[in-house]
């Protein structure tokens, strides 16, 4: 005997005590999917038999049951199930998640369950137990079903029991193995010109009847239509409509998930007592005029439609009133509730119509969610759903979302068919496009981040406090934030000699490493600037869903400048991509681009004037007056030489630290003084350039320079091959003479840049760079070879990590991900970087 | 660091004696700070002169403690030339007989007040030199204090932090010492100085016979006292350098000592805490959001009235929820009252759906700190997810600022706020937020008021239309 279970179901075994159920779960499930009442008995009470503990081992039944049940699991319940308070329970907790309760009745003859319960050392309640179980489950047989279980199947005997086969039931909203492509259309109202227009428009051939009606349509790439719901009520000619679509279903050509005013024409249709309002007595009128036949046709075609349909491997939803993370796949009437009226508040708005709750500003679904029922104006993402409803019937226009292209394609509509009870996209303060509002539960806590390119990455939740604030108190507003640069970590220290950090050591490693040719670029002294570009203002409110024309924001998300400051540096950067001619050779209207922004006083000087200029003034007058006084003792015959010698040498130290910080430092005055160096086009449109190779992106520099001759400034650069000697000596010379002529120092890049598990980037600073980062005294030979005792794996780990967060956030953000889905990562990246790490590395 | 002591008592070279010091010997003393070097640059009859050079290894200094050594600022500073309270401590060790004013050899002298001149080429000072006239001139020196440039070659940017510190008069040696010995960190207010249970005691000792008729005496234990920190902040310093910031913490450019209240003997912190409990009371709150609640002030008010049965206090810095758990003493409180108050960390720009359904939630002194711009995200956090039947809102007047004498015009009383409002920008923005997410507001006055400026705070009630 074939027992359908369908695949969210909730599996309630009734039998009396000694019928078999644990076998026959043992049998048919896997051990994780069965909850025996017995087990939980002993996990609470050491005993599996002690009934005091039953209350207790339920709870903790049902807890478990429950995040099985979350998690859309099969769950199998191994109890006697024979009373119907617990079937109760069992039932409403089926309900709470959406999946439907399935019972399987055990019948078994009561001499043969008192048979094994002998058999069995522990079980040494008499045969009444038995006999009283039988009674309660007589009782029961005939009224599970009215109980609620969707499915009751009722082995009678060993037999039947034996030969049971438990056969897995798909149900009728998943459509995963359908993987498209799609073309998701919005709420047509009986708008039937408009419908084949649309389709026209969207590339099917329409079959006509003798009477040169539409009957059907097809693609000639077998693209599938799927409708929203909605197809009838208010418009011309709903029965036309209805034949078009049914004759597309049935062919074939389209998938159609319910709208309430079908749910509710079918009503109707059966004569039931409804409210004839909201354009439905155009439809019984039009639908009157047609055969008795085609009416039945109708009411059969509505009754029989899906309120949801999972597509596409669960990657596509498409409900008529959209439909939370939670319900995707599961059936109950919740579901079916929600997919057709969406979920409301309670209130009423001016207009006396329900205050819809606007679930989409809180959806973390991974699938796409396609949705009709409420009018918009426009067509938006919202954290990857879509209201397909333009409100063609009142003068709006027909919309359907290409997928997986998501391209929208609209056809206006012919007239204004139905007057609306309140104007289009009603002032919703909150809703409408992208929230500018991003949920807590998006960022704190434990967080698994998935990568692309180096998979799952852990951000611990002390880490993400203490981004929370950072982000919370300092950062722009999460639309402009995309990306945070990684970390970099230094080059291979150097094991003797004067220096701490020496190109050798970088170009051994890559080599090491397999990379032969690496990029060397000048690193900058200024502070790492990320500047996200639109070509004009009517970007940013479409693409990002915030008004103003870009951003510029340092490696913590703080913005760089005051508004106005940052919108002359951003029309300066914006006239010169567009003399480079970068729109149209990008084939974007905006950009991201990762600069370092000069002086490193325009934005640090805080931190040079409070810190290092303040360290300097100290010394400076510290170190001399001590060198004078030891001078004098010496003078007086006191052995100071020692302390003379080491004081004297401070005194120099002092001096380069102080020269060191000074080449940072240059007065500006509006931009008057600030130079950008953009290194890396980040991101445009829809592509991620982490894959050029980074002359690619210096030969782009190279063009905003030559287009913004003052504000730009070049990166010098050299190509090395490390394998062969010759081209690392003349690197290790570029870099001696770049650092001795007061140059920080440089990167070192594989010049294909991204490749897998390999550093973007190792720094080399120069020798007096340094002594602002390890202080003065660093180069004294004492304190040299304390300080190569460095450990750079944690740096090297980290920066692997921020870096593929980075890429990660970008790919999502051109994949057109919800914010939420880039702020995470970008979030992540600011969160490692409050990891307790060395910060001279 | 360094700092050099002189007399022209007669015999000069008795200074060897008071200091226990040989004058033709270089000394050296291993102290916690750093090594002492003690020698004398000029030794005869006419003038003696002593100096202390403390030695400091400053990457010897941080590797001993990793836990908190993850700022730069741990690495390059200015320890190894500022004679603050390092130098202090090396003193106090070094010439620690002197200090007492023990001198087996010439009992009288120690005794005895000589001319003394003294110099500290880099003494630290975070109030500019007048701080140095104040805190050593009632003692009976004469003071000379040279602020130091920051950079001449960037003379923009004004003077340093450090003194080239001279003071002169006719003191005992011990009590000059012990002056050095409390006054240098107290000029000094800098982190490095880690203020332990027992330096009370020692101030109590050093001060003995000073201290107590100094003017500036509650400055003086306040300073030499007030450096721990509230709590830790390392993770926060490390992301505000990365940016080339400091980690300056926000201060209150108004101490309340400062705000206008002579007729009030209330601190106005006080007053508008006052203020927002009784708005509570009015709207009968009992289950309350502390949006903000930093360390707990107003906590601490709510739970010691029964009425209010449900508080929650958040921040978006996990120090200061830390800060406010010590303040509130949770771990001790009775059960009963311990479930009534709950922390969590939260954010005013990101939505917490945890946070819906309460009676009312309090902003206190909460906006002005949020970047205009994102002044939207607050709007929808508070009024639209967690949308709490009343929400409490206080603010400063920036038009009151003016009746401050110690707020320089045009400045904001607090580094860390973004904007003050005028009472016309208070409401304009109040009313705006009414009206597009469903709530009506009333306005109240706060603290001392004026006639022409208004209130010094300014309190704003909103209540949702269907719960008013």
């Amino acid at each position: 005997m074939d027992l359908p279970i369908p695949d969210m179901s909730l599996v309630v075994l009734i039998g009396a005590s000694g019928s078999g159920k644990s076998t026959f779960a043992r049998k048919h499930f896997a051990p994780t999917q069965v909850l025996s009442s017995d087990y939980f008995r002993g996990l609470v009470s050491d005993d599996e038999n002690d009934q005091s503990a039953s209350a207790d081992a339920f709870d903790a039944l049902h807890y478990i049951a429950g995040k099985r049940l979350s998690a859309g699991k099969v769950t199998v319940i191994d109890a006697t199930n024979v009373q119907r308070e617990p079937r109760e329970q069992l039932i409403k907790l089926a309900r709470e998640h959406h999946v439907l309760p399935v019972a399987i009745v055990l019948d078994i003859p009561e001499a043969v369950c008192v048979r094994r319960n002998a058999e069995r050392p522990d079980r040494d309640f008499g045969a009444h137990v038995v006999k009283r179980h039988r009674a309660e489950l007589r009782r029961a047989l005939g009224s599970l079903q009215r109980e609620g279980f969707r499915k009751v199947h009722v082995l009678r005997g060993e037999s039947e029991v034996d030969e049971a086969r438990i056969v897995p039931e798909r149900l009728n909203n998943d459509l995963r193995d359908q993987t498209g492509p799609f073309d998701v259309i919005g709420d047509i109202h009986g708008c039937r010109a408009e419908l084949e227009e649309l389709l026209g428009e969207l590339g099917y051939a329409i079959t006509r009847d003798d009477q040169g009606r539409s009957v059907g349509a097809r693609h000639p790439e077998g693209r599938r239509a799927v409708f929203v719901g909605d197809l009838v009520d208010r418009g011309p000619d709903t029965p036309g409509v209805l034949r078009l679509v049914m004759g597309m279903v049935e062919a074939g050509d389209a998938l159609a998930v319910c709208g309430n005013h079908e749910q509710k024409l079918v009503r109707a249709m059966r004569g039931r007592k409804v409210t004839v309002a909201h354009g439905l007595a155009e439809s019984l009128a039009q639908l009157g005029e047609e055969s008795d036949e085609y009416r039945a046709r109708v009411e059969a075609f509505c009754d029989g439609l899906i309120s949801h349909y999972r597509l596409d491997g669960g990657n596509l939803v498409v409900a008529h009133a959209g439909l939370p993370q939670a319900y995707h796949g599961r059936a109950s009437g919740r579901v079916r509730s929600f997919a057709l009226y969406g979920d409301t508040t309670g209130e009423t708005d001016e207009y006396g119509l329900p205050v819809r709750y606007p679930w989409a500003n809180d959806y973390r679904g991974r699938a796409m969610v396609l949705y009709g029922h409420t009018p918009v104006v426009d067509p938006e993402w919202v954290n990857g759903t879509m209201c397909l409803d333009t409100g063609c019937v009142f003068g709006g226009k027909l919309t359907a979302l290409r997928y997986p292209e998501r391209e929208t394609v609209s056809v206006k509509a012919h007239q204004v068919w139905y007057e609306p009870t309140r104007p289009l996209a009603p002032p919703d303060p909150f809703g409408g496009r992208e929230p500018s509002t991003l949920a807590l539960s998006d960022v704190v806590g434990k967080r698994v981040v998935d990568t692309g390119t180096m998979g799952q990455i852990t951000v611990r939740g002390e880490q993400a406090a203490s981004a929370l604030e950072v982000m919370s108190r300092f950062a722009v507003d999460p639309r402009w934030l995309l990306y945070l640069p990684p970390t970099m970590a230094p080059t291979p220290t150097r094991a003797d000699g004067e220096l701490l950090e020496h190109p050798t050591e970088a170009f051994a490693d890559f080599r090491s490493r397999g990379v032969r040719e690496v990029l060397c670029e000048e690193k900058h002294m200024g502070s790492r600037a990320v500047v996200l570009l639109t070509r004009d203002e009517s970007v940013a409110p479409a693409r990002f869903g915030i008004d103003g024309d870009g951003a510029v924001h340092t490696r913590t998300g703080r913005p760089f400048f005051d508004e106005d400051l940052t919108g002359r540096l951003l029309t300066r950067v914006r006239a010169a991509a567009t003399e480079a001619g970068l729109w149209a050779e990008l084939d974007t209207d905006w950009m991201l681009l990762d600069a370092e922004l000069m002086p490193w006083s325009a934005k640090a000087s805080a931190l040079i004037t409070d810190q290092y200029a303040a360290v300097g003034a100290a010394a400076g007058v510290a170190l001399p007056a001590a060198a004078d006084a030891l001078a004098e003792a010496a003078g007086r015959g006191v052995d100071v030489a020692d302390l003379l010698a080491r004081t004297r040498s401070r005194e120099t130290n002092a001096t380069d630290f102080r020269a060191a910080y000074r080449r940072y430092c240059w007065p500006t005055d509006g931009l008057d003084g600030v130079r950008l160096a953009p290194f890396q086009i980040l991101a445009a449109q829809a592509t991620v350039f982490h894959d050029r190779p980074h002359t690619w992106h210096l030969t782009i520099a190279d063009r905003l320079r030559a287009a913004d001759p003052d504000l730009f400034a070049v990166t010098r650069n050299l190509v090395v091959d490390t394998e062969d000697a010759g081209s690392v000596g003349a690197g290790v010379r570029w870099w001696t003479e770049l650092t001795e002529a007061g140059g920080e120092g440089m990167v070192v890049k594989p010049a294909a840049n991204h490749l897998p598990k390999t550093q973007p980037g190792v720094k080399v600073r120069g020798r007096e760079y340094l002594r602002i980062i390890y202080g003065p005294d660093y180069t004294e030979p004492a304190n040299l070879s304390r300080l190569r005792d460095r450990n750079l794996g944690h740096k090297r780990s980290l920066a692997l990590r921020e870096y593929a967060l980075g890429l990660e956030g970008l790919a999502r953000l051109t994949r057109g991900e919800p914010l939420w889905r880039v702020h995470e990562c970008v979030f992540a990246v600011l969160a490692l970087e409050s990891e307790p790490v060395d910060p001279r590395l | 660091m360094l700092l050099t002591l002189t007399t022209n008592h007669t015999p000069a070279t008795d200074l060897g004696y008071l200091l226990f010091k040989h004058p033709g010997k270089a000394q050296a003393f291993s102290t916690a700070s750093g090594t002492a070097h003690v020698f004398y640059p000029r030794a005869d009859e006419d003038e003696c002169t002593a100096a202390l050079l403390l030695e400091v290894d400053p990457i010897a200094l941080v590797r001993g403690r990793r836990n908190d050594a993850f700022t730069l600022g741990q690495y390059v500073n200015d320890r190894p030339y500022a004679a603050g309270s390092m130098l202090a401590v090396a003193l106090s060790s070094v010439f620690r007989t002197a200090m007492i004013g023990r001198c087996d050899q010439r009992p009288g002298l120690a005794a005895t007040p000589i001319p003394l001149r003294i110099r500290v080429p880099a003494a630290p000072c975070w109030a500019g030199p007048d701080m140095a006239e104040r805190l050593f001139a009632p003692l009976g020196w004469r003071v000379d204090a040279r602020p130091v440039p920051l950079d001449t070659e960037f003379p923009e940017w004004g003077d340093s932090r450090y003194l080239d510190l001279r003071i002169e008069g006719e003191l005992k040696l011990s009590d000059a010492l012990k002056h050095l010995y409390v006054l240098l960190p107290v000029m000094d207010g800098a982190k490095h100085y880690w203020v332990g249970e027992d330096e009370i005691e020692k101030l109590l000792r050093a001060g003995d016979g000073w201290l107590s008729g100094h003017p500036e005496r509650d400055l003086i234990s306040l300073r030499y006292l007030a450096h721990r920190r509230g709590y830790q902040r390392t993770a926060l310093d490390r992301l505000a350098e990365l940016d080339g910031g400091t980690e300056a913490e926000p201060v209150d450019v108004l101490p309340e000592a400062a705000v206008l209240a002579e007729d009030k003997p209330e601190p106005l912190s006080a007053t508008r805490r006052r203020a927002v409990l009784d708005a509570l009371r009015e709207v009968r709150a009992h289950r309350v959001l502390d949006l903000g609640c930093g360390g707990g002030a107003l906590l601490r008010d709510l739970l010691a009235d029964p009425t209010f049965t449900e508080i929650v206090g958040c921040d978006v810095s996990a120090g200061a929820l830390d800060a406010a758990q010590r303040r509130l003493r949770l771990d001790q409180l009775p059960d009963r009252a311990r479930d009534r108050v709950a922390l969590r960390q939260s954010s005013v720009t990101y939505t917490d759906p945890a946070l819906a359904g309460y009676d009312a939630a309090v902003l206190m002194e909460v906006v002005e700190h949020v970047d205009a711009s994102r002044l939207p995200a607050l709007e929808r956090a508070v009024f639209g997810t967690a949308n709490p039947r009343h929400v409490i809102v206080t603010t400063p007047n920036a038009e009151y600022n003016v009746l401050y004498p110690n707020l320089p015009a045009g400045k904001m009383r607090h580094t860390d706020h973004r904007f003050e409002w005028t009472r016309a920008r208070f409401q304009d923005w109040a009313q705006g937020v009414a009206d597009r997410c469903g709530y009506t507001v009333r306005y109240a006055p706060v603290g001392p008021e004026d006639p022409v400026h208004g209130p010094s705070t300014q309190l704003a009630v909103f209540s949702r239309k269907e719960a008013a």
